[in-house]
């Protein structure tokens, strides 16, 4: 076990570094020019000896492989970057942002409890939801209540996100100001202010994933409430409410925690429409941000390095708890 | 130890004179209603069995054998399936009794063992926690006194060492002993009625008859009845009393184990003995399997059920066995022997025709 899960790790690592070197690489070979935008920024005319001047004090003149070692040697070690005079940047650096002109790795750790927060909610939220309406359909399969469900289900599916969430925040905050205001406080500042800023974009994510994981449900819990033990189950005489939410339940939680895993990676690595739209700062609304010319390589370097290190660990977390939850996969 | 003497609860009393068998079904249809029509899957079966003693039920897959016992069981209840007929159990028609009636009976009184007990068991629960749940249903006890009684139960079965593998979860015992563990399950209370649905199917043949001493023995020690539904011969030669042969639904032919197996005289018994290799024959020897396929349930034939796969439709006269389905009735034989065919002379025709094919050796007697 112990050494699978070392074996994992590096290969986890591995994934992630390359993802690193091709966002870097594809950075650094675009057609996007930090330099030539600084330039036209301070002297109004930007002549051809002064960008080289910014290109040679930004390092941009000694290629992708001498620039790429330099990323990485700042991720242990201090550095010194130029972008409008020196500046410190602190190990592990990302660099300095060519919008706000800090180093990017403190507003990383500023920004991303917002989005942890807004994810860890929607999660919850959905997957109580979903995973209740799932397995009370397939426990009344071919019912009225089964079929309203699947139903509502098909039809929230069918709603582009964008516009479910941009009519809920229309609706429900402009026009009936059901919900209060939304954005991101910090929880230690106020519990209650962080819950209100954050109530209507978990509703509307839990709107949106709910249904999927509904679906999702329904079919593992159909397909685990068909199987012979199911049989076994009655015939020992268990009550029907023992046999499908004992037995049937226990079988399919095992898929749903590969589906809602994954899910919940990609959702800690930010959520760009939802943020950008009910202003939480967290790290999508500042990724999407980071597109603007010049794009901001350092801040897409940063949530771009983090999806990848979450969306890999998410995945080895959940291969590790399928040998929890499935005695069968034992790992030698 | 058993529960002999306990009271019917809400179960309606519906008791014939001068019935005292142990299990009577009587006329027990069992029918799905489907898109296409009305799945006959059972038909107006009609058996009875004494405690301590084993009914054989025979038959291809689809004739009805495990959809009746799960009727038994009570199984069908909550599905689509419409039932008809009594299920009299110690006179009391499981048929009627209310359905958490039932669900108390399960388990307790009537007991099932499945066919294969690798997807029979749960794999996320341990084998003990799956025998102490059985147990823990029917009994107010602690996890504790049950979990001893399971271990007892795996020790009584024949799993060495029973308080370590009481731990294991199912994937971890070999088949042979999976099925030991499903019967521990199944006995664990003490059930008056065990349906052992092809216990020794998905078994090697060496473990199969370790299963069916086991399961002999634990009848004598339990005293209960013992329904086995198979489709193999050898089993039903060592294990059943009574033997009860179904077709399409229907029973064809019923009667003492020895005497179905010594002077069938239904052509598909025939058949069923036909198709069962014989180890003394010459290795040129070919199988003989029933020719065709079992017939669809759904639009039964009006007469016999049999008649497009029978050899022997000559023998009787006209279009009787395309038009009449033939009634349940005493062999020529006598005793309890009944079959459904209307062949008039079977027993001679079995002699003269399918003895010398199936055992030569015993026609020269």
């Amino acid at each position: 076990m112990f050494g699978y899960i070392v074996r994992r790790l590096m290969t986890a690592f591995l994934v992630v570094v390359l993802v690193s070197m091709v966002t870097f690489t594809l950075f650094f070979k675009g057609p996007s020019d930090p330099a030539s935008a600084l330039c036209e920024e301070t002297g109004g005319r930007c002549t051809a000896a002064e960008l080289n001047s910014i290109r040679e004090q930004m390092g941009l003149n000694d290629g992708l492989v001498v620039n790429y070692s330099r990323f990485v040697k700042g991720l242990f070690v201090d550095r010194e970057m130029y972008y409008q005079g020196e500046q410190m940047c602190e190990a592990p650096c990302f660099g300095i942002s060519y919008g706000s002109r800090q180093p990017v790795t403190p507003q990383f750790v500023e920004k991303w409890p917002a989005t942890v927060s807004l994810a860890v909610g929607a999660v919850l939220l959905y997957v109580i939801i979903g995973m209740t309406l799932g397995s009370l359909a397939a426990r009344f399969r071919g019912s009225f209540f089964d079929r309203a469900v699947v139903g509502v289900a098909t039809v929230i599916t069918a709603v582009p996100y964008y516009v479910l969430a941009l009519v809920a925040w229309i609706v429900l905050v402009l026009q009936l100001s059901i919900f209060p205001e939304t954005g991101y406080h910090p929880f230690t500042d106020s519990p209650v202010l962080w819950a209100s800023g954050l109530l209507l974009p978990w509703v509307v994510l839990a709107f949106a994933y709910a249904p999927a994981n509904m679906r999702y449900m329904r079919g593992y819990m159909v397909e685990s409430l068909g199987e012979d033990y199911i049989r076994t189950a009655r015939a020992k005489g268990m009550s029907q409410q023992g046999v499908v939410f004992k037995h049937g339940l226990r079988a399919a939680i095992v898929p749903m925690t590969t589906i809602v895993g994954l899910e919940f990676a990609v959702l800690l690595a930010g959520t760009v429409f939802t943020e950008f739209l009910f202003e939480i700062d967290g790290i999508g609304w500042w990724s999407i941000n980071s597109l603007g010319n010049p794009i901001d390589f350092p801040v897409l370097n940063i949530t771009g390095t983090a999806a990848a290190v979450l969306i890999v660990l998410g995945n080895l977390i959940v291969d590790l708890l399928y040998a929890v939850l499935d005695p069968r996969v034992r790992l030698a | 130890m058993f529960e002999l003497s306990e009271t019917p609860g809400d179960g309606q009393m519906s008791k014939a004179p001068g019935d005292n068998a142990f299990l009577s079904v009587r006329d027990l249809k069992v029918h799905f209603s489907t898109s296409d029509g009305i799945v006959k899957a059972t038909d107006g079966l009609t058996f009875e069995l004494e405690r301590g003693k084993t009914l054989g039920i025979v038959g291809e897959s689809g004739s009805g054998k495990s959809v009746s016992s799960s009727a038994i069981m009570g199984l069908h209840r909550g599905t689509n399936a419409i039932l008809g007929g009594e299920i009299l159990l110690e006179g009391v028609d499981l048929l009627k009794v209310s359905d958490e009636e039932m669900r108390k009976r399960r388990g307790r009184e009537v007991a099932m063992i499945f066919q294969d007990p690798l997807s029979a068991m749960h794999p996320y629960y341990t084998v003990g926690n799956q025998i102490m749940e059985a147990y823990q249903v029917h009994n107010d006890v602690t996890k504790r006194e049950a979990r001893k009684r399971a271990i007892e139960m795996l020790d009584r079965v024949g799993i060495p060492q029973p308080d370590r593998r009481v731990d294991d979860y199912p994937h971890q015992f070999s088949g042979g002993m999976r099925q030991r563990a499903m019967i521990a399950m199944g006995l664990i209370n003490n059930p008056s009625l065990l349906i052992a649905d092809e216990p020794t199917t998905a078994l090697d043949v060496t473990v199969q008859a370790q299963i069916l001493d086991l399961l002999q023995d634990l009848q004598r020690d339990f005293d209960a009845a013992v329904i086995i539904i198979t489709h193999d011969l050898g089993v039903v030669a060592e294990m059943a009393d009574d033997v009860l042969v179904m077709y399409a639904g229907r029973a064809v032919e019923y009667g003492p184990c020895k005497e179905i197996l010594t002077h069938p005289q239904m052509p598909y018994t025939w058949g069923l003995l036909s198709s069962v290799p014989d180890l003394t024959a010459s290795t040129e020897a070919k199988l003989l399997p029933i020719r065709g396929n079992p017939p669809s349930l759904l639009n039964p034939l009006p007469g016999c059920a049999f008649e497009p796969r029978c050899d022997h439709v000559a023998k009787v006269g006209g279009d009787l066995c395309r038009t009449t389905l033939p009634d349940l009735t005493p062999a020529t034989s006598g005793g309890n022997h009944t079959k459904r065919c209307h062949i008039k002379n079977a027993d001679e025709v079995y002699e003269a025709e399918i003895l010398p094919e199936i055992a030569p050796d015993l026609v020269e007697d």
